[in-house]
């Protein structure tokens, strides 16, 4: 199945809060009481972070299930 | 089977501990040897030999024979093959050829006398009297352990009886050749030295062990050991210590004067490691095994003739004859389970798996996934010789989970969710019958079929009403078997305390239900539950449309009636008043095959739950009819036409019905939020409640979509809370190309993220996806 079929190829996303442009910066996520740091891209000035379509159910799925396995 | 069931229940309750694994490995038949082996004195790898034969891979059947028998050569031509007495091909057709196969391995393929490696010397020693097929055994064994054996042999040639062989059968040569292995550093024959009981107490002297090569009291043991010729048929021992002899009488079987020499072996070997004589022997000689074969579908093969009687068989006549070998198995409960089968092993692998997932304090639980992807269906327990359900062991083993913290959410949260929907206020309700303020049955039509067939619900609570005298109330609520199946008892309890204070509230009046699975949950906790087929199976059925006409039908039943006989039959008895024609399929009633929905398999591995149901669909061309929701569902929703035993009774059009698509999880919730608000109102003048909230927000997406979301288990809701909380608070992201937004929201334990755009009164939703992990970030306001 092509997961990412509905995504438009590399989507600029902007702050819809700010109108910022969203910058790599450290995003604390956590998971079962096991805390990650890493680089997403967020909006600096409004907090809000994003996951995309690709991360969430890739990289991100398989930390969790292997958090869930531990 | 129903009592048999309720022992199981008790026996795998407490999560399982070394006791529990082994009792329960005892169980499965599958890594006993076959018949053949385990008859076979010496315990030759039939099943292997027959298969290198089969692949005509010449090297490891010889090998496979080396591996057990000393002197291959000889025994493949003169063995008595008691292998043959007990080979399950004897049941159908004839029994394989086993004996006639070694000879021509060995005759056309002799391997090289083994040469065995040097093994670390041991400097004890051991005298072996009499070089017949017990002495040289004894002899060959203990020279391959290392020790320092003589062997005395009171003619100029070893073999004693071997010699007797017609040289047709057994030329001298071979013998030559193959007693040839015994010459070694460690190995000293002594040819012309007959012994006496005189010189017996010498050899004690010079000899750390000694081994009398005769049969039990046969006429040599007899002169040599006197009144100490009574010899331990276990441990071969006399009464004097360190002199060990044969223990079997007679020499009438070859094979058996080999294992008794082996027997010697072991023996003479523990002794001189001061080890026990008499422990764990029970795995030496023929034994019957345990190992169950069904050849009951097994088509009769005759045995391959030979064409040269005299020569023994061809090469292409002993692949054929070996092709015949039922490769003997077990695996009566794979054959019938995708489950089973998809995890590549049988149950004694999985309960070890299942044992060490749960023994594992650090570390990955790679066992996780397999106890959860099981149906509990309890079919393998039924066709298990030895009645062993995995399905119990895997709820034990989910029961243990949960309680320990160990179960991964992902797997049955959002089955609990939904049944947390259908308890709340959105769907529970508790009526009696309108005008009425007692109730003498109550209707439980269960979460599915409300969330499948409404109109059923509704049109089933009415002809009840009009048929029952007494009362029949209403329980709108989900049984709690989602939490039970998912191994969550405390969530199992709360419901179900909660529905029988409901229950007890309307004067524990008789409960009559529509669904099988709210059936198996209560039908040992309630009494007088029953069915509504059970119920309704003689009473006038309002026959709409053209159910009457329908034709052949083949019945699903579901897996959770399997012991329920009065089920089956008055589901069957329906059908047949309404002049259907049944076709019962290849797994059906005690046979009966999950749709892949039980125990929440859908859910924690929905590939195998595919799997399963094409599996299921694929038994029969003829339309099905099934009599819970779910099977319903799944069957159509994978293109199987099928049919509620509601629709033949209720449905007003039969060839739409059968093709209706799955209802899907979203509308599920929808159907069953509406069926309460509609029965409210049509039953009981209930003012129709209005959607409130988040409910209001209209969702726009196409089938893809939807199928997208369906997949990925994310409800209509939860897309509405997550636009309900960007259009709120402005925390959304937006593409400046096309104007859409991208915004994310974590009601609960999981966070949800819907692509959409704003359309008139409503939002069109291009894209959803969901996470676990939390992301820690304020959000500024």
């Amino acid at each position: 199945m092509n997961k990412t079929a509905n995504l438009p190829p590399k989507p600029v996303w902007k702050c819809g809060k700010c109108g910022g442009e969203l910058k790599h910066g450290t995003v604390k996520i956590t998971y079962l009481g096991n805390d990650l740091r890493v680089e997403e891209l967020k909006c600096l000035n409004c907090g809000l972070v994003l996951i995309t379509e690709e991360l969430a159910l890739g990289k991100m799925f398989e930390v969790e299930q292997s958090l869930e396995d531990k | 089977m129903v009592t048999h069931r309720a022992n199981i229940y008790k026996e795998v309750g407490a999560a399982m501990d070394q006791v529990e694994l082994r009792r329960l490995e005892s169980k499965c038949s599958q890594e006993n040897p076959p018949a053949c082996t385990a008859g076979c004195p010496i315990h030759v790898d039939v099943r292997k030999l027959m298969l290198a034969i089969q692949n005509q891979d010449w090297k490891s059947a010889a090998s496979i024979l080396q591996q057990k028998q000393p002197f291959p050569g000889i025994i493949s031509r003169i063995c008595d093959h008691p292998c043959e007495d007990v080979c399950k091909r004897k049941d159908v057709g004839a029994t394989v050829a086993i004996s006639n196969l070694e000879r021509f391995c060995l005759e056309n393929y002799a391997p090289k006398i083994a040469n065995v490696g040097a093994v670390p010397p041991k400097s004890q020693t051991v005298a072996v009297v009499g070089s017949g097929l017990r002495g040289l055994t004894t002899a060959y064994d203990l020279a391959r352990k290392g020790y320092i054996v003589t062997l005395f042999e009171k003619s100029d040639r070893l073999g004693g009886n071997l010699w007797k062989h017609p040289e047709q059968q057994l030329p001298a040569q071979v013998i030559t050749n193959e007693l040839s292995v015994l010459n070694r550093p460690n190995v000293t024959i002594e040819r012309n030295a007959g012994i006496t009981r005189q010189d017996l107490s010498q050899l004690k002297e010079r000899f750390d062990a000694l081994y009398i090569g005769f049969a039990a009291q046969s006429e040599d043991a007899l002169e040599l050991l006197g009144e100490n010729s009574t010899v331990d048929p276990i441990s071969c021992t006399t009464p004097i210590a360190g002199v060990f002899a044969g223990g079997r009488f007679g020499n009438n079987s070859p094979i058996n004067a080999v294992a008794d020499g082996r027997r010697g072996a072991v023996s003479i070997d523990r002794y001189l490691q001061g080890a026990s004589l008499t422990a764990s022997r029970h795995g030496e000689g023929a034994f019957e095994s345990k190992l169950f074969v069904n050849v009951n579908k097994i088509p009769s093969l005759p045995a391959v003739p030979m064409s040269h009687e005299s020569g023994g068989y061809t090469g292409e006549e002993a692949v054929r004859e070996a092709g015949r070998c039922l490769n003997c198995q077990c695996l009566e409960c794979v054959k019938a389970c995708k489950y089973l089968e998809s995890y590549g092993g049988y149950p004694k692998k999985y309960l070890r798996e299942i044992y060490n997932n749960e023994s594992i304090v650090m570390g990955t639980r790679h066992a996780n996934k397999m106890i959860n992807s099981c149906t509990q269906c309890g079919l393998c327990a039924e066709v298990c010789p030895n009645d062993l359900d995995m399905g119990q062991v895997c709820l034990a083993s989910r029961e243990s989970m949960v309680r320990r913290g160990k179960m991964p959410p992902s797997a049955h949260d959002f089955a609990l969710r939904d049944m947390a929907f259908s308890n709340s206020e959105q769907f529970a309700l508790t009526r009696h019958q309108p005008g009425f303020d007692s109730s003498k049955y109550v209707f439980f039509p269960g979460c599915q079929l409300s969330g499948s067939s409404p109109e059923h619900v509704e049109k089933v609570y009415a002809y009840l009403t009009e048929q029952l005298v007494g009362g029949v109330g209403l329980m709108l609520r989900c049984c709690g078997a989602p939490a039970h199946w998912g191994g969550d008892q405390g969530q199992f309890q709360t419901s179900f305390e909660e529905m029988v204070v409901e229950w007890e509230n309307l004067g524990k009046p008789q409960l009559i239900v529509a669904c099988s699975t709210c059936h198996s949950m209560f039908r040992e906790k309630l009494p007088g539950v029953v069915s509504l087929w059970e119920l309704i199976k003689d009473m006038d059925l309002p026959i709409q449309g053209d159910g009457a006409n329908y034709g052949k039908v083949a019945v699903q039943d579901p897996c959770t009636t399997r012991y329920e006989q009065g089920i089956h039959e008055a589901v069957r008895h329906i059908l047949l008043r309404l002049g259907c024609e049944i076709e019962e399929l290849p797994y059906s009633k005690e046979l009966t095959k999950c749709c892949g929905f039980g125990g929440l398999t859908a859910f924690a591995n929905p590939r195998l739950a595919q799997q399963i149901v094409e599996n299921r669909i694929k038994e029969s061309t003829v339309d099905y009819v099934a009599y819970c929701a779910m099977c319903r569902d799944r069957f159509a929703a994978h293109g199987k036409r099928t049919l509620h035993l509601l629709d033949l009774i209720f449905a007003d059009d039969l060839q739409n019905a059968a093709t209706r698509p799955d209802s899907g999880f979203s509308q599920r919730h929808e159907h069953r939020a509406r069926l309460k608000r509609t029965l409210l109102h049509k039953f009981w003048q209930t003012p129709q409640e209005k959607e409130r909230g988040y409910r209001t927000i209209k969702i726009i997406c196409n089938e893809e979509i939807s199928k997208l979301m369906e997949e990925r288990l994310i409800f209509i809701e939860d897309v509405q809370q997550v636009i309900e909380h960007a259009e709120g608070t402005g925390s959304k992201f937006i593409n400046p190309d096309n104007g859409n937004y991208l915004a994310y929201f974590r009601p609960a334990r999981v966070t949800y993220w819907v692509e959409y755009q704003p359309q008139e009164d409503g939002f069109v939703v291009l894209n959803a996806y969901s996470h676990r992990m939390e992301i820690v970030e304020e959000v500024k306001p």
